[in-house]
């Protein structure tokens, strides 16, 4: 193989994936004049940010004056279980209304208030009404807007273009290899900066809200080039996924049916979720029925429905009851709406979730309840970043949105991903302008990488015989299912790492029939590299974090425990080529941050607390 | 669980014919569903595009016995049970490979809209549209691009009919930011110029075709063409061109 013979693309900055980070990266690349281009292993505007439904978290105080970007903070770190990497959560907090009002100045149409300005809804863990949305498809209005601006930028797309592996000069990063999916030829990006916005891995597991592209590329990308991983154990399990019919179990129903006022009850009819509210919760949620229906009503005083606690408690507690015996006949529990709210206001606000249920299970949501159970649905962990530039620590590479890790902790509030995804996405394309300018020369791959890259990516077309890919990957989700799922043990968790490891050898002989030319047989066999590096990480670090916290619970070692929250737990790959988990210690938070975290909610929204917190 | 019979369009830009396959299929499974099972089990290399499964996306549009539609929402038992069930690709888009067409116009398409020019602030700073204003630019921002109004357009159909009409997904776009209050942007002669807003004949297959409902026909298309009459054809407004000595000019606007 010649490599000057393969088709060469030259671009300072290359995002990797076009969803709501990637775009927003790339918009910000371009707007601070570098040569930007975009590959994506879809269309534009189909990436997964497509689908998230409730709305984005923003401190923008339109429904309630007492919101502020303090009281934003807080129940992140809270609901993050302080694990947050400090300063994220932070900028998250005071960048996000500043993201999402410059989105309605490129064209967003969210739901208004009645004083005609962004309306905010409810939400999990959310003190107040802080997710500006758009019905219930949220995500679609993110990424349009950000497509049909993006557009007229000056970037370069490259649509339906597969990374394979990231190239490097030294320590630092030079460009990508990948290919073309329509056509199966391979292609060579040199960029000297690279952002990730690749996104989770959820398709290790059976039951996911996640599409087919959610199969960690950037995770092992980066891990490969020598970046950290960092809180992988933490995988969120959102409480509600469809159940029934079988073909559509996992996919996701929004938390907003909750923050309209929809409630969850067991097979005996009981709204179960007063039972698990955590001690540390207490005091903000409602303790009867009738209080929970007074905060709905808006009344003064009220405190907030259980059904609206962070989403790790609320997918538990759904396990609970099916295990003990008390769920739906398809292995849910129910969620009711239509008890709660009038069919027109339920249409007007869910109305893709209406659709959605009439159409795939049959079911009228104005009229009966919806069967519902947790699906793998985000990762919290991810590439470990700097928190102002998002590069990690191989000089040249970014990662933003859920390929980053930190801003989320142990687990993620709704509505904070896709403020995640512009605040952090903006972010990496300022701190790749930084890294560029710094630059004293421009790296460069060698030809070796190049050809190696494109010799791994091949083989699975030139065996003779071999694996059929799908079948290795059914067996991954059923390990994952099993042995990393949602409630984990030590003993499972080693049950788990021996099959990853027998996995790891049969996902070398794979074969892929056909020719390379859109092929989904053979990107499904490469896909399985990505997906089992990261599997492994999980499953190595969810091993080694012998606590629960958040979305991390072990049975073995129930509560959380204090000694936990001071480290991180960061994979990386050793010399031998097999994957090192430590534990590293996390750095103390500046004093007025631990304060406005820890403070009673009362004193803070008095201005008692973090009244001389820095407002940068 | 009953046996069916699929016919697959399979090929590529050379050529293809439908093949069959036989496969098992159970309660609550859609069209996509099927697909995937023979990608397991029979056929690894078989191209389809999708993406959310859930409808939201817009990506596995494809022809099914017949009619366009989006696989993952098309339910197995909403086709008739005594019959095999074909599926082939959009028939207005170049083949790529199988069911995947080459949809890469409809982006150039887009790309020649000008972007949304926001109006100025209020003098308090914020931007003002109440929900009845937004209603109507929410309804067309509902769209998926699955393109399948682009597939049935009888003007986009035939090849020439793509150098001058956008298609109905782009003119509910224009409608989306031409109906939006906060957009100041004066889009009447790019519908007239370079959109072809005149070359739509009305005869509703777009909307019929759209899986997010959206009114295409009714509270799109004809309001702009609407708009386009008033400003271009209006006889009084013509009349006082005449008097008035002035005439209505139309900016040109070059492909962006």
């Amino acid at each position: 193989m010649d490599v000057s013979e393969i088709q060469t693309i030259e671009h300072q900055v290359l995002v990797i994936g076009a969803g709501g980070a990637g775009l927003r990266a790339a918009i910000e690349c371009s707007a601070l004049g570098l040569n930007t281009g975009v590959i994506s292993k879809s269309l534009l505007g189909k990436a997964h940010t497509v689908m998230a439904e409730g709305g984005m978290a923003a401190a923008l105080a339109s429904v309630s004056p007492k919101d502020s970007w303090k009281v934003h903070f807080r129940d992140t770190m809270r609901g993050g279980k302080f694990l947050n990497v400090w300063r994220m959560a932070e900028l998250h907090a005071k960048h996000a209304p500043a993201r999402v009002l410059e989105l309605e100045e490129w064209g967003a149409v969210f739901d208004r208030t009645k004083d005609g300005l962004i309306s905010q809804r409810n939400f999990g863990g959310h003190r107040h009404p802080r997710l500006a949305h758009t019905g219930d498809r949220t995500g679609l209005e993110l990424i349009r807007t950000l497509q049909d601006h993006g557009v007229h930028q000056g970037i370069d797309f490259h649509m339906e273009c597969a990374a394979l592996s990231l190239l490097k000069d030294g320590e630092r990063i030079a460009g990508v290899a990948a290919y073309w999916r329509d056509t199966g030829r391979f292609v060579l990006f040199r960029a000297p900066a690279v952002i990730l916005a690749t996104g989770g891995a959820g398709k290790a597991w059976k039951v996911t809200s996640n599409s087919w592209e959610y199969t960690g590329d950037g995770y092992a990308m980066a891990y490969d080039a020598g970046a950290e991983l960092m809180d992988i154990e933490f995988t969120q399990f959102h409480p509600t996924g469809m159940v029934w019919p079988p073909s559509v179990r996992g996919t996701l129903v929004t938390e907003g049916v909750r923050g309209e006022g929809g409630i969850l009850r067991n097979s005996e009819g009981k709204r179960f979720m007063f039972n698990y509210v955590p001690e540390k919760f207490a005091s903000e949620t409602a303790d009867t029925e009738q209080e929970a229906a007074e905060w709905l009503a808006g009344k003064q005083g009220a405190r907030r429905p259980p059904e609206l606690l962070t989403r790790d408690v609320v997918a538990r507690s759904i396990k609970a009851e099916v295990d003990a015996g008390r769920g739906s006949p398809n292995g849910g529990v129910f969620l009711d709406i239509a008890s709660q709210r009038p069919a027109d206001f339920i249409k007007r606000k869910l109305p893709s979730m209406y659709h959605q249920f009439k159409e795939l299970a049959e079911v009228d949501i104005t009229k009966e309840p919806m069967q519902v159970g947790p699906t793998l649905h985000y990762f919290m962990g991810g590439v470990r970043v700097e928190a102002e530039s998002q590069m990690t620590r191989v000089p040249g590479l970014f990662a933003c949105g859920e390929a980053g890790a930190g801003m989320h902790g142990a687990n993620r509030l709704g509505g904070n991903s896709l403020s995640d995804l512009i605040v952090f996405g903006k972010l990496a394309g300022t701190g790749a302008k930084k890294y560029l300018d710094g630059l004293k020369s421009t790296p460069r791959a060698d030809d070796e990488q190049v050809k190696a890259a494109f010799r791994v990516a091949t083989a699975p077309l030139q065996r003779d015989s071999g694996e059929n890919p799908y079948v290795v990957h059914e067996e991954l989700t059923k390990t994952m299912g099993q042995c990393v799922g949602i409630v984990r043990s030590k003993k499972e968790l080693e049950r788990g790492i021996e099959e990853l490891q027998v996995l790891k050898k049969r996902i070398k002989s794979v074969k892929a029939d056909g020719a390379s030319q859109y092929n989904p047989g053979w990107h499904e066999a490469l896909s399985l590299e990505s997906l089992l590096v990261t599997s492994e990480a999980v499953a190595l670090a969810a091993h080694m974090r012998e606590e629960s916290r958040g979305a991390h619970t072990r049975i073995d070692f129930e509560n959380e425990r204090p000694e936990w929250l001071k480290y991180n737990i960061v994979i990386t790959k050793g010399p031998d080529g097999q994957p090192r988990v430590e534990k590293v210690e996390r750095k103390p938070p500046p004093d007025y941050l631990k304060q406005i975290a820890e403070a009673n909610i009362d004193d803070l929204e008095a201005g008692k607390v973090g009244a001389g917190a820095p407002e940068d | 669980m009953a046996n069916r019979t699929f016919k697959i369009w399979r090929g590529d830009p050379k050529g293809g014919s439908f093949q069959s396959y036989d496969t098992d299929v159970s309660e609550g499974m859609v069209v996509l569903d099927v697909l995937h099972a023979l990608q397991a089990s029979q056929t690894p290399d078989l191209a389809v595009r999708w993406n959310c499964k859930a409808g939201k996306c817009g990506s596995c549009s494809m022809e099914i016995n017949g009619k366009p539609k989006l696989a993952c929402m098309t339910r197995m038992n909403s086709l008739p049970a005594d019959q095999a069930v074909t599926v082939q690709p959009l028939k207005t888009f170049p083949i790529v490979r199988d069911l995947v067409t080459d949809v890469s116009w409809n982006y150039r398409q887009n790309k020649r809209i000008a972007p949304f020019k926001p109006v100025a602030p209020g003098p308090d700073g914020k931007r003002r549209m109440y929900q009845e204003d937004a209603d109507r630019p929410q309804e067309f921002r509902k769209c998926i691009e699955c393109f399948l109004c682009q597939d049935v357009c009888h003007v986009l159909r035939d090849r020439e009919g793509q150098d001058r009409f956008v298609g109905p997904r782009f003119m509910i776009r224009v409608a989306g930011l031409e109906m939006n209050p906060l957009d100041a942007e004066d889009r009447i002669p790019e519908l007239k110029e370079h959109y072809g807003s005149g070359m739509c004949n009305i005869t509703r297959c777009c909307t019929e075709v759209c899986p997010e409902h959206i009114n295409i026909t009714d509270n799109g298309i004809i309001p702009l063409k609407e708009r386009v009459v008033d400003r271009y054809y209006d006889p009084l407004l013509a009349v006082g061109r005449l008097l008035t000595g002035k005439k209505l000019r139309t900016v040109a606007k070059p492909e962006r």
